[in-house]
């Protein structure tokens, strides 16, 4: 038996299908992953992430450790409330982890870490946090709802009041707020609009109920996964991990570069490699009929050989696409090997999918 | 609990077959298979005139978790492919022995079909399978 959620119970009643995620029993689906993919793209769906690893970091010199800890730089979040997207990386240059952290207060940032990868990024924050003082805590006690899609925000903010629904209203994209004990952010991991809530796990059940009587559908991992990858998100251990540096992950615009006098772990390695990477992270649109899965084997004739890091079918352009690391010299065309026969992909640049359209000429 | 239907003879790598009286059967993947598989989303299915092994691979189907094989339950040719699937591989999740057939085989040798499961042993299978 694996961990569980204070939704478990929730998710069965509402038949959800759970199947194992990094040790936590997640719901993959409720019946439909397509039909739950559809919710989020045009109306509102609703995932529960609570494996994930929240975690709080106090102490007055916060914001000086975490410019020292990420490769994208804190200095950017002069608005409290203000979220960063970022890798955590080695002194290679190699991903540990992606995560993302909300400036709260000047002694106060809040960051949310990958379930798989708790334990060793736990480690890794603790060992850089000493020589900063900073204190490192992680919020077992908080629960997490993400609710996604066009009409997502309007139908969350039906289930407020007072000034959590003033707060929330307000809340520009890619911020967040705590009017009270419960944190909002305007952010998400689906390429739609919506909120990512976290709040009390004995309160995180009335919280599910009442979005899903305001028209918020439950939806699963599953469609999690093909959201996140029409949205041109990478996922944390499938499209990059400790042996593949942000720039060879399609993350180069997440590196902060500026100013040179910044250290940060990984920099050195970086430098070393930026401008002469021999590999990149592209989009592939399949031409056609079947389905590209992680790991396919990818050729371009004449210039080298790759390899499908997420693979699937994506719901909303009824074709299959994936992310693919690749030689790069690749240009606009290359070759997966499908069951035996290597077919023609079109290579593109993700997102493959924002905002409920098409980012891509099919 | 999965669906089984009594008219229908079981394979154990999940297909299911309908003997018609004109010595042709139809065949497609189980109930408790496409819950399995979850949203199909490509059918490959074998062209009119193919002739079929007992047991061999013989058909794919996709969802957006596996890819399948599916394997022919009998020996014979096959007469007919369900066009429909083409466009809609969730016929097979919506109605997996009815709309979500896949082809129609014309047997080899009609007796062969009784080597097969019935719906009772087939739904023992599965939950035997399953533990």
């Amino acid at each position: 038996m694996g961990k569980r959620t204070p939704l478990h119970s929730t998710h069965l009643a509402m038949g959800g299908k759970l199947v194992d995620f990094a040790g936590w029993d997640m719901p993959i689906n409720y019946g439909s992953q397509i039909e739950e993919h559809h919710q989020v793209r045009t109306d509102a769906g609703m995932f529960d992430v609570s494996h994930m690893t929240i975690v709080d970091l106090r102490g007055p010199r916060v914001r000086e450790f975490l410019s020292y800890l990420l490769a994208n730089n804190v200095e950017r979040l002069t608005q409290p409330g203000k979220a960063l997207y970022s890798c955590m990386l080695n002194e290679q240059g190699g991903v540990i982890d992606d995560l993302i952290t909300y400036f709260m207060r000047e002694n106060w940032f809040r960051t949310v870490v990958n379930a798989a990868t708790r334990d060793k990024d736990m480690a890794w924050i603790r060992r850089q946090a000493k020589a900063f003082e900073v204190g490192v805590e992680a919020r077992s006690d908080l629960a997490m709802i993400a609710v996604q899609g066009p009409n997502a925000r309007a139908k969350t903010l039906s289930t407020m009041d007072n000034g959590l629904l003033k707060a929330a209203t307000a809340l520009e994209p890619f911020f967040a707020t705590k009017p009270g004990d419960i944190f909002v952010a305007r952010t998400g991991y689906t390429g739609e609009d919506g909120f990512e809530i976290m709040i009390s796990s004995d309160r995180v059940q009335s919280l599910w109920l009442a979005l899903s009587k305001a028209g918020i559908k439950p939806c699963g991992l599953g469609a999690r996964d093909t959201l996140r990858l029409e949205a041109g998100m990478n996922l944390y251990g499938t499209d990059m991990d400790e042996t593949t540096s942000p720039l060879e992950s399609g993350l180069g615009w997440t590196i902060g570069w500026e100013p040179s006098t910044r250290e940060f772990i990984g920099r050195q390695a970086l430098e070393s490699q930026r401008g002469n990477a021999n590999r990149k992270l592209v989009g592939l649109v399949l031409q056609e009929k079947g389905v590209l899965r992680n790991h396919l084997p990818v050729r371009v004739v004449g210039v080298g050989e790759g390899e499908i890091t997420s693979g699937s079918f994506s719901p909303t352009l009824g074709r299959a696409i994936a992310l693919a690391r690749v030689p790069l010299a690749t240009t606009n065309t290359c070759q997966v090997e499908l069951r035996g026969k290597w077919v023609a992909a079109t290579v593109v640049k993700p997102p493959f999918v924002r905002n409920g359209k098409s980012c891509i000429t099919l | 609990m999965s669906k089984t239907l009594a008219n229908l003879k079981y394979t154990k790598t999940h297909e299911w077959l309908e003997i018609h009286n004109d010595g042709t059967a139809s065949v497609g993947i189980s109930d408790h298979a496409q819950d399995l598989l979850g949203d199909l989303v490509y059918v490959e299915a074998p062209e009119a005139g193919r002739k079929l092994t007992a047991g061999n691979a013989c058909a794919v189907v996709e969802s957006v978790k596996a890819a399948s094989d599916v394997y022919a339950p009998v020996t014979g040719v096959v007469v007919a492919i369900n066009a429909a699937l083409s466009d809609s591989p969730e016929l097979i999740n919506k109605d997996p022995y009815g709309e979500g057939w896949i082809f129609k085989i014309k047997l080899a040798n009609a007796a062969d079909a009784n080597a097969l499961l019935d719906a009772k042993a087939y739904a023992e299978f599965c939950a035997a399978e399953s533990h």
